[in-house]
This record gives structure tokens, sequence and C-alpha cells, in this order.
């Protein structure tokens, strides 16, 4: 067929970017690389730092979500003891660098990054009816991006995140009297700080695409199941808002870990509520 | 009060063509297919376009509006900002028959190849089915679809890289998954969506969902639902593993 006729008709050799939308249709790709770059660069500086990730001034303990769980680093907190005989030589010590591989890999198969940052990052397409630079595409039809489809098994190792997470939460909200050493309840900002980044990012989680899927999606008379009828529906309206969560569930984890380093560093003072 | 506006519209065919300037009066509550008709009568009798109920339900007068793919008869004068020329083309992605008129017919060919409604035997002696309310509703979504073919010819597998061979597009895998998802339906098009409908080739980029007259959730409801079904069957071992214990149909 005459593939492409109009295309060619009515705008011959249109150059990469062209398009005859009014819009500033650049500016939406442009937030979302300019966010997601931010992040990232924010994200490995802090994994990199391998310190000043757990407050424990006036009793407080606020673990950041970065290095959460901490498997190795501090012996009195981490579970698996100080710095293991097998980490590189050449390779700084941070606990971070075996945590953070998860939830990133969790957020760049999810189906709302995938779409935003090929977008942002490959221009494919730039926009909306934008002409694109490539003309070869192979979409998540071949390798690599057909390994985008492992995506439910990150949702899977975030789900432990969450549970871990909201532990952490739980215990943000306890505080050890230094004179007798015993713990009681109490509220700092951080306390605050981790429980709104937990319920951010279970917010984030259970409205995923996979989650929506395995839960109900997958069945066509889900009528006759209710319990999975129920919780599909719930995963459901969660997955309607899928980007709304996704982006202040990101901030929001940095600014988590920025929380607590500032802390730790003595540039913020952890206000105690009660 | 009437003001006019500067409308440049596409004229031409296949051969190759340009961007006229007409003039049009403006009215409260105009929409752009009334300027076109305007136009139409007063001034460029010769000029094709492609319309019938004016009312956003047919899907005939798909175009592009300011670069936008658009329905004419949905798009009122009133949210285009008329200081500047308003510019309508026909579909990008489609072959050009004449004016704002493209050739559609490769989306019905297309749709010819998806395995057509087979429903489980009847429930009842009379020969009907029983289906719960709540199991059907979700695919009424995807059954508002009026076949504009905005959404085929936004989406760049077909506009870009015209894979219309590999790729069914957006249209037509909603259709599909109102099929695979019906309650009813007992066929199997996995493997038809993998290998012939190429639904991988999608990049859940959602123009698709961004331009749909109909408001239809394409990526989110249709697509990639029916992407999480080709990952059971075809890259998650475990959902693999399972169906080979179970000998489990797909519903
Ligand atoms: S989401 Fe997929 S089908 Fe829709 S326009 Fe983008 S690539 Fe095409
Ligand atoms: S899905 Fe929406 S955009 Fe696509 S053909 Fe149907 S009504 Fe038009
Ligand atoms: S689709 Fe976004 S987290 Fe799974
Ligand atoms: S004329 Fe029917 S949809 Fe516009």
């Amino acid at each position: 067929m005459a593939n492409g006729a109009v295309a060619e008709a009515v705008n011959p050799a249109a150059a990469v970017g062209v398009t005859r939308r009014r819009d500033a249709w650049w500016v939406q790709p442009l937030v979302v690389f300019l966010a997601l770059s931010g992040f990232v660069v924010y994200a490995t500086w802090a994994a990199f730092q391998g310190k000043n990730y757990r407050y424990t001034g006036g009793g407080a303990n606020y673990l950041s979500p970065f290095y959460s769980p901490e498997l190795v680093g501090n012996p009195h907190y981490s579970w698996f003891g100080g710095r293991p005989g097998w980490w590189p030589g050449w390779l700084v010590f941070s606990p971070a660098l075996l945590i953070l591989p998860f939830p990133a890999f969790f957020r760049l198969t999810c189906y709302y990054y995938r779409g935003a940052y090929y977008k942002a990052f490959w221009a494919d397409p730039p926009s909306c009816t934008v002409k694109e630079p490539r003309s070869h595409y192979r979409g998540e039809s071949a390798f690599p991006l057909i390994l985008q489809n492992v995506h439910r098994y990150f949702l899977y190792i975030a789900i432990l995140f969450i549970a871990d997470l909201a532990y952490d939460a739980w215990t943000s909200y306890w505080f050890i009297n230094p004179s007798t050493g015993q713990a009681h309840v109490g509220m700092g900002i951080g306390s605050l700080v981790l429980t709104i980044n937990v319920l951010l990012l279970a917010g984030y989680t259970f409205g995923c695409h996979s989650m929506r899927h395995l839960c109900g999606g997958r069945i066509n008379k889900l009528s006759e199941c209710p319990m999975r009828s129920r919780i599909y529906g719930c995963v459901s309206s969660l997955n309607s808002r899928h980007m709304a969560w996704a982006w202040p569930s990101l901030v929001f984890v940095a600014f988590s870990d920025l929380y607590v380093r500032l802390c730790c560093m003595g540039v913020l003072t952890d206000w105690r509520i009660f | 009060m009437s003001s006019t506006a500067t409308f440049k519209i596409w004229r031409g065919d296949a051969n190759g063509g340009e961007f006229r300037d007409y003039q049009a009066r403006v009215d409260e509550g105009m929409v752009v297919l009334d300027a076109v008709h305007q136009i139409q009568a007063e001034q460029a009798p010769d000029m094709a376009v492609r319309w019938n109920c004016k009312a956003g339900k047919c899907g005939s007068c798909s175009s592009e509006i300011n670069g936008m793919p658009k329905l004419m008869c949905m798009t009122r004068l009133s949210d285009l900002p008329l200081d500047q020329p308003v510019t309508v083309e026909p579909m990008h992605t489609f072959p050009i028959i004449k004016d704002l008129v493209t050739d559609v017919a490769w989306n019905y060919r297309a749709k010819k190849m998806i395995k057509p409604f087979s429903p489980r035997p009847p429930d009842a002696p009379d020969g009907t089915w029983r289906v719960a309310q709540a199991d059907i509703e979700r695919i009424q979504e995807f059954r508002k679809c009026i076949e504009c073919f905005l959404c085929q010819n936004v989406c760049h597998v077909l506009r870009e890289h015209h894979l219309e061979d590999k790729f069914i597009g957006p249209r037509l895998l909603t259709f599909t998954a109102a099929l695979e998802m019906h309650p009813v339906d007992i066929e199997d098009r996995l493997y038809d969506l993998r290998k012939l409908d190429g639904i991988g080739y999608c990049n859940i980029t959602k123009c698709c969902t961004k331009v749909c007259p109909e408001e239809i959730h394409i990526t989110d409801n249709a697509i990639i639902p029916l992407k999480e079904r080709v990952v059971d069957r075809f890259f998650d071992p475990v959902t693999r593993l399972m169906r080979a214990i179970t000998g489990d149909g797909k519903k």
C-alpha cells in the first residue's frame, strides 16, 4: 500500500522535532528528563556515601530508605554484620549498593515510567505527532526492551520492601531514653517523614499494572471470586492514578534520605513533637 | 457577534499539495467542521471533506487541527487561538485520497485478521448465556469506540515507522481486548497478539489514549492488560509452569 502517502505529501522531508503542534509539547518530556536525571544523580551520590544514613540522635532510630534494610553495615544494627570479606576492595563500602538496584529496576521496568522515559530520553517519539530521530524501530518486541516483561518479578521484591519500610516507619516512633536505656513511644518530624514515605511508596507499588493483572485482571469472570474482585477494584483505583503516585513517591523517597542525612550531619535538628 | 478567522487547509492529493488560506466568519458555538463547510460552500466547492453525524459519533471527520489529531466536529473554535491561522490537514498515517480525506481501509483489512467472537456453548436450553453485569462492564469502555482511527493515526509505530505488516495498532488492540476479556468468549488470541498483532511494538507512550475522542483508556485498560496476559503465556516461567501442570486454558 502507499504507506506514508499523506506524511510525504503534507509534510515532505520533515526534520526531527518537526510538528505543527502549537502547544509547548517539549515541556513535559523536558520536565521528565530533568526530574529523572536529578533523581538518578542524587540517588547515586547518596548511595556512594556509605555514611549518615541512620540517625540515632536524641534516642531516635531513623533509617534512610535508600539503605533499608541494612543488610551489612553498622554491626550494631545490620542483619549480617559489618563489611563482608567478599566486598571488592576497589568499591566504596556502602550498604545502599546492595539495596538500590531493586527499586531502581522496579521503576525502570514500570509501565508508566517506560512510556515517560522512552519519550524523554529516547525521543521515541519526542511527543505525540513530533518527528522522531530514528527510522529503525523494534519497540519492546525484541532484545533488549523485551526484557521489560520481567517487571512483575521486581514487583514481588518491591512488596517486600514496603513491608520493610513499614517496619522502619514503626521503629521511628520508638525513642531510647539515654539515661534508662528504655524505649518509649514518641514522634519526631523524622517519624512523619518515614511514614509518609512508606505510604506514598505503597500507593505506587499497589497500583502497579502487574499487580492489577495478577490480583484479578487475568480473570474474565471475576464476579465468581468476590474477594479478588474487591482487591481488583482497590488496585484498579490506585492504578488509575499510577502516575500521580509515581512522582511524589519518587521525590519523597529522595527527600527522606536527605532528611535523615542532614539530621546525621547536624545540619537539621529533628524536631520532636512528643 | 461574528468575527473572522484564517484557516490554512491542506489541498492536494497523492501527487502533493499545499496549504491554502481561507477566511471564515466565526459565530458563537462553531466547530472546525462548520468553518470547513462554510469555506466549502462559499469559496472552495471542490474541497473534499468526509463527515456524517456532526456529533462525534460516526468517526468520519478525523483530521489534524493545529498539529493535533482531532475530530473536526468536536473541536470548538472557542478553544483555538484564532489570532493565528488554524491549520487543518488530513491524517498523516493513511494514504491520501483528496484534501482532507484519507483512505482508512487498511484498518478494516487488519481487523479481519483478529479471531472473531467465539462464545462457549449456551448456558441455558433456550440458547442464551448468563453473564454477570460486573464482568461485562470492564469491556463496555472499549465498545464506545467510534472507529475514527485517530489513535491509529497518532501511534508512532504506524505514523513514523509504518509497521502496518507487523502491528495492528491501538484501535485493533482495544478491539481484541474487548473480545479477549469477554466473559463468554473462549477463543485464545495470545499467540496472535504476540506474533501477528505485534503487541510488543507498542511502547506504551500513550499518544493513542491522549487523542481518543471517546476517552477510552486504551493503554492502561486494553493494551497493558493484554501485554500482561502475553507475559503470562510467553515470558513468566512460573505461570508457564502452572499452565503446564494444570493444563489450564486461559479463561
Ligand atoms: S501507547 Fe502504544 S499503541 Fe498507543 S500510541 Fe503509543 S505506541 Fe501506539
Ligand atoms: S479507540 Fe478512540 S481514537 Fe481509537 S478509533 Fe476508537 S474512538 Fe477513535
Ligand atoms: S506498572 Fe508502574 S510499578 Fe508496575
Ligand atoms: S462528523 Fe461524525 S464524528 Fe465528526
